[in-house]
């Protein structure tokens, strides 16, 4: 049965059907549908909600429950992300599994309160101290968002690994028909690390803290072979149009919405417009985007920052093609209109011209 | 031949790093105790702090989890929360639980979470050579108060117990030391109090333990214990502070 919600809430709703039964959270806009929904649902299924004292807190109650076996989440916005890194950093040491939404908003600082990518570089590099990774996931509508969540859970634990699921202030306030088809679990590996009470066996020591020289080599060495598994397993990304494309746009969320828009335009071009839309973010679709690069004469990044995801198309391409960057920062969200000129602008191709020229006069 | 004293079977046989005259392996001995006597090591769940006692899981033959710095009670509180029916206890040091992790501490009490915390006050930061603590004394010198600890820059001592009494979620608080035979059976049994506070489900429990920390006092172990009666006790009034029982 078809559903209207808004991103926010369908991500709550996609937890409690994937088996979450521990949420905790603190208010911040553009997140706030998603606690609130949690306060009203938790409760319905025995699970537990928790208004924490900060985000601080919220994130080491879910390193808490996430430790004791549980299926734990928390979710905030791009400063109460911030703020959370350390606890990610810890969950990513302890090798936890959990989820953590952001429903990205703009920065630095507070910044404000519309859509932005800006927390691109914090999400996929780590975010908080030290060499780790955590899974990043980027819906670009609801229906995507709900998926994904059920799937990040079950990636957490597979991999025994945080994943974040990075949305933005449209994504989580868009509402849109959409579905819930819970998929039956995949056969995850037995939680026999957990915290239980040592019942019947050798205690269990949930810790990131390794002062014996030496022992913190070998368990990074330990991490960066899970990390090599997790990038050669689980990329995904959306391709649409790329066969004998002249150009491929790369966008991902919201920017990926508006860039299928110009994809559809762009059929009236005698030019081809294609797009890759990185889904994992981290680990990020290198191979395709390297592969794109032989074939096309450039490539386009498309973001709502100020260039961050394209630091990373540049390292898949690796010079063999032009890489060019189109973005908007601070609330501003790019536009087709926009995007198509900026196509104009980089290819040397009257046709482009010829059909933004057309397009501009339709408008 | 009978036997009267012995190592706890919880206390792992090994050598602790903790330093002479120190007063955690005490502390954690009289778990270590409490957990055989009462035969709870299948259902009990701890929290090391970050600090001195954070090797806490190299000693104690239970479950154990680390936490950040200042957030063994928001850690604890997701352990509980999954576990209501487990033992579940935090040990945190006075930079921990005083400093950093202040709002932790107050919102678990606040929400009478059914948890027990063992609050070793030495007023020092041992781990780190010995800089001020939020319960260092007036006039006490540390690292990071050379001249001693003046109000007038550093503040005052914070009572912990007393800041807790006031909240409403807050169940059991008592303050103890480890300065003497005396005292450390006192300590014992505040430490099943807390235990069986939480047992009992009654909510938040906390015992303080005043403990020496001899290597950044600059003292021996005798002139710490001495400290503690003559000192800290007066500025850490030693007793229960709050009781769901009286």
């Amino acid at each position: 049965m078809k559903q209207l919600l808004t991103g926010n809430e369908a991500a709550a709703e996609a937890a409690i059907q994937a088996g979450c039964r521990y949420y905790y959270g603190y208010p911040i806009t553009p997140q706030n549908e998603l606690i609130n929904y949690m306060s009203v649902r938790m409760p319905q299924v025995g699970g537990t909600f928790i208004q924490a004292e900060s985000e601080i807190a919220a994130i080491n109650m879910v390193y808490g429950s996430a430790a004791a076996g549980g299926r734990a989440m928390t979710s905030s916005s791009s400063p109460g992300i911030s703020l959370k890194q350390e606890g990610i950093s810890y969950l990513a040491g302890s090798e936890l599994p959990c989820v953590i939404v952001n429903i990205q908003r703009g920065g630095p600082g507070l910044g404000d309160i519309s859509a932005s990518q800006a927390d691109y570089f914090q999400a996929v590099k780590g975010g908080g101290h030290g060499d780790y990774h955590t899974i990043v996931l980027a819906p670009c509508s609801v229906q995507e968002m709900a998926d994904l969540v059920y799937d990040a859970f079950d990636l957490a634990d597979k991999y025994r690994n945080p994943v974040m699921i990075l949305g933005d202030a449209q994504i989580g306030q868009l509402m849109e028909p959409m579905e819930f088809h819970k998929k039956p679990q995949k056969n995850l590996p037995i939680k026999n690390w957990a915290l239980t009470g040592a019942a019947g066996r050798k205690k269990n020591v949930i810790k990131s803290f390794y002062p014996v020289k030496g022992e913190l080599e070998e368990f990074n060495a330990h991490l960066q072979k899970k990390y090599k598994m997790i990038a050669e397993h689980e990329v995904r990304y959306e391709a649409i149009n790329v066969n004998n494309a002249d150009i491929i746009l790369v966008a991902y969320g919201t920017s990926a919405r508006i860039c299928k828009e110009v994809v559809k335009k762009s059929h009236r071009f005698e030019f081809k417009v294609g797009l890759i839309r990185p889904i994992t973010l981290w680990p990020f679709p290198t191979d395709i985007i390297r592969k794109m690069s032989e074939m096309v004469q450039c490539i386009l990044t498309v973001e709502m920052s100020a260039g961050q995801m394209v630091e990373d198309v540049r390292l898949s391409v690796e010079g063999r093609c032009p890489v060019h960057f189109y973005g908007r920062t601070g609330g501003g969200v790019p536009t087709s209109l926009e995007i198509i000129k900026k196509i104009a602008e980089i290819v040397p191709d009257n046709r482009v011209a010829h059909t933004l020229l057309q397009l501009t006069e339709v408008k | 031949m009978q036997s009267i004293y012995e190592k706890p079977k919880m206390l792992i046989d090994t050598a602790t790093h903790f330093c002479p005259g120190c007063g955690h392996g005490i502390v954690m001995r009289l778990i270590a105790e409490i957990i055989d006597e009462w035969g709870i090591r299948d259902k009990t769940i701890g929290l090391a702090p970050v600090g001195c006692a954070v090797l806490a899981y190299n000693y104690l033959d239970i479950d154990m989890c680390e936490a950040a710095h200042g957030r063994p009670p928001a850690v604890a509180t997701g352990i509980k929360r999954v576990h209501p029916d487990r033992v579940v206890f935090a040990y945190q040091g006075d930079g921990d639980l005083a400093a950093i992790g202040m709002a932790e501490i107050i919102h678990t009490a606040n929400r009478a979470e059914n948890i027990t915390f063992i609050f070793v006050n030495n007023a020092i930061y041992g781990m780190t050579n010995g800089q001020m603590a939020p319960t260092t004394l007036l006039m006490q010198k540390t690292a990071t108060t050379p001249s001693g600890r003046d109000p007038i820059n550093y503040g005052y001592p914070i009572r912990i117990c007393e800041l807790l009494a006031v909240l409403e979620g807050s169940s059991y608080l008592e303050r103890v030391s480890v300065s003497s035979p005396e005292n450390v059976r006192k300590t014992k049994k505040a430490l099943e109090k807390g235990f069986r506070t939480q047992t009992e489900k009654k909510g938040f429990s906390l015992i303080e333990i005043l403990s020496p920390c001899p290597i950044y006092w600059r003292m021996d172990a005798n002139e710490s214990m001495k400290y503690i009666d003559e000192e800290m006790s007066s500025a850490f009034p030693l007793g229960v502070v709050k009781d769901w029982e009286n």
